[in-house]
């Protein structure tokens, strides 16, 4: 009998794993994307630095004065976009997988929203003295994002989590958590109104070093947990028996990833405000350039990145006025998964 | 084969009581499972024929009594190594859309790895035997939503197989499936058994379970009724006490067990008397 209909594998020793050339390829030429866009986002900015000299001051080789302006001033903001636009990438295709549906992103399960209000509250309560505070935001953001996605979770559960009522109640709690939002606006001085909006649309204006290192810190912990994690949770893309039926102790599993999506959603939106749709269109149009059958994680993240600092630099070249990356994400996001899809509809139509 | 020895039982429950919230399904039930064999459970919608193989494979906790796997409380096994002692399928799997039927056989391996060791030579083998055995080889590159109810079907048994054990549990293998595929689906189920393995299942068609088992486990209201070969069980009291058909049971003229016919209240001649 030969094996030749299933995947050849990789074994290094008493290592294994499954050898899939397209996944790995397309990975890769991601990974290259994203430094490529990385650097040149460091490149350009009020006088423009060669791109070589950008990576050999990266990797440390650099001269002094592209150092200073890389290192202290560009990279910061480069790095937070990277490390956020990987953290939605991740918490959407997480949170996609355990819905069983496209549409559960952070953005929809309430974590997005409960972080907004906190945050707006906590800009209007202390009359715009937060804004300045490199710890308080970020720090009610994330509490309220995970306090949110948390009251969802619960809220939802009935004998185990179901992916659609997981949706709705999501829905209506980012509903509330909006109107909130609104109203606290509608009720604050005109001047913290103006600082509120310029972090709720999601910017990556000004980042200092201290929050690109709390930023990746966490964010590169929790990743790990969840690859660590995501190989008990490939069964639980048949249904919830089919893994226990597998070994899986799926209750335990699922509850491990979803807080871990929801801290990386709430990690990614206190570093740079709720930037939307990168959560919902990275696992979705990554799935669709490796067609995997579900979101795939690492990819997800890179292809997040990608999505971030690319509208981030669209945003301060291309655009006549700075516009914050949050409207970009959404304007170029938006049409190409549109466009996947598809192209998808006219691919199984023509044969 | 009439009687089944109890101390050959690879699976059974002692006592179960399981319940839903303030319902109770099974109450205080006994079960055990002749080693071996195909035990097809069957009974009226809603007697907990399913939730007793939900229990069975420790998908359902039961509030008293124990289900003892190989001598072990199931309860106390880790779920992976009752995992790697019996293959289960359940009523509605989910295939997401696009995945390859090898790529879904293939994790059936799944109690067998660990984050290091993904996809070893003999995972390689056995998926390829899992899938020659179920006859789905040809079909290892297409996408599983692409096929037929049967052909769907093979697949997931052919999961469970690649599973590596031998007692499987099957919950309704031929639900949806036309007659035809049924049949394919339940002769593929009999190879399988006449290759060794242990065969638990659920049936809704009654002729069906009484073709093609050899132990029978009838249920009625949490309780078992009747269990053993069907030759022994099926009597037209039993259809009409347990499922309240009227029913004549006669010699199957194909095989060698008996054949139910049911009598509905038209389209039946004279000739039939209601006993």
């Amino acid at each position: 009998m030969s094996t030749a209909e299933l995947h050849a594998g990789v074994r290094v020793g008493g290592w294994s794993w499954v050898w899939r050339p397209w996944i790995v390829l397309v990975t890769l030429v991601l990974a290259a994307l994203t430094f490529l866009v990385f650097c040149v986002s460091i490149s350009v900015g009020d006088f423009t630095v060669e791109l070589p000299a950008v990576i050999r001051t990266i990797f440390g080789q650099g001269e002094r004065v592209d150092e200073f302006v890389i290192m202290d001033l560009r990279m910061p903001r480069a790095l937070v976009g990277l490390i956020v636009g990987a953290a939605l990438g991740i918490s959407g295709a997480l949170t996609q997988s355990i819905a069983r549906n496209p549409l559960a992103s952070p953005d929809v399960l309430g974590i997005t929203g409960g972080a907004s209000a906190t945050a707006v509250f906590l800009v209007t309560a202390t009359g715009g003295a937060a804004i300045t505070s490199a710890v308080g935001l970020p720090a009610a953001a994330l509490t309220g994002g995970l306090l949110t996605g948390l009251l969802v979770y619960f809220l939802a559960w009935r004998r185990g989590v179901d992916g659609f009522r997981l949706i709705l109640i999501g829905i209506s709690v980012s509903a509330v958590m909006q109107a909130l939002t609104t109203w606290l606006l509608v009720l604050a001085d005109i001047r913290d109104v103006a600082r509120a909006q310029s972090w709720l649309v999601g910017s990556l204006d000004s980042r200092s070093w201290t929050e690109v290192w709390t930023t990746l810190w966490v964010t590169v912990a929790l990743v790990l947990v969840v690859l660590m994690t995501s190989f008990q949770f490939r069964p639980m893309h048949f249904g919830d028996d089919v893994a226990a039926g597998l070994g899986v102790r799926y209750s335990a599993v699922r509850a491990v990833l979803l807080l871990c999506a929801v801290l990386l959603a709430g990690v990614a939106v206190s570093a740079a405000g709720p930037v939307p749709f990168v959560a919902l269109v990275a696992p979705q149009i990554t799935m669709r350039l490796l067609r995997t059958p579900v979101p795939p994680l690492i990819a997800s993240g890179l292809f997040g990145a990608l999505l971030l600092i690319g509208s981030d630099l669209i945003a301060r070249t291309v655009l006549p006025n700075d516009l914050p990356v949050g409207i970009v994400t959404a304007i170029i996001g938006g049409p190409f998964l549109v466009y996947l899809l598809v192209r998808q509809n006219v691919k199984r139509v023509a044969p | 084969m009439t009687s089944l020895r109890n101390d050959a039982a690879r699976l059974g429950a002692e006592g179960v009581t399981v319940g839903y919230a303030d319902r109770v399904v099974l109450d205080n039930l006994d079960v055990s499972i002749p080693t071996g064999v195909i035990t097809t459970v069957i009974g009226p919608n809603g007697c907990g024929k399913s939730t007793l193989l939900r229990t069975l494979s420790r998908l359902l906790k039961p509030r008293q009594g124990t289900v003892l796997l190989d001598g072990h409380d199931i309860a106390k096994l880790k779920t992976r190594d009752v995992a790697k002692r019996m293959g289960l399928l359940p009523q509605t799997p989910i295939a997401p859309e696009g995945l390859t039927v090898a790529d879904l056989v293939a994790r059936g391996r799944h109690p067998h790895q660990s984050w290091v060791r993904q996809w070893s030579s003999d995972d390689a083998g056995i998926v390829a035997k899992a899938l020659r055995m179920t006859g789905v080889a040809d079909l290892a590159h297409r996408p599983v939503d692409s096929l037929s109810g049967g052909q769907r079907q093979r697949v997931w048994i052919s999961m469970t197989l690649a599973q590596g054990t031998d007692l499987l549990l099957l919950d309704e293998p031929t639900t949806y499936l036309d007659l035809a595929h049924a049949i394919d689906v339940i002769d593929l189920v009999d190879d399988l058994h006449e290759g060794g393995c242990t065969v638990v299942m659920v049936l809704h068609d009654l002729n069906l379970a009484v073709r093609y088992s050899d132990n029978l486990i009838v249920m009625k209201d949490g309780s078992v009724v009747a269990q053993g070969h069907p030759s022994d069980v099926i009597t037209s009291d039993l259809l009409l006490d347990t499922f309240g058909l009227q029913a004549k049971v006669i010699d199957d003229p194909v095989s060698e067990r008996p054949l139910i016919v049911p009598i509905g209240r038209t389209h039946v001649t004279s000739k039939v008397s209601l006993s």
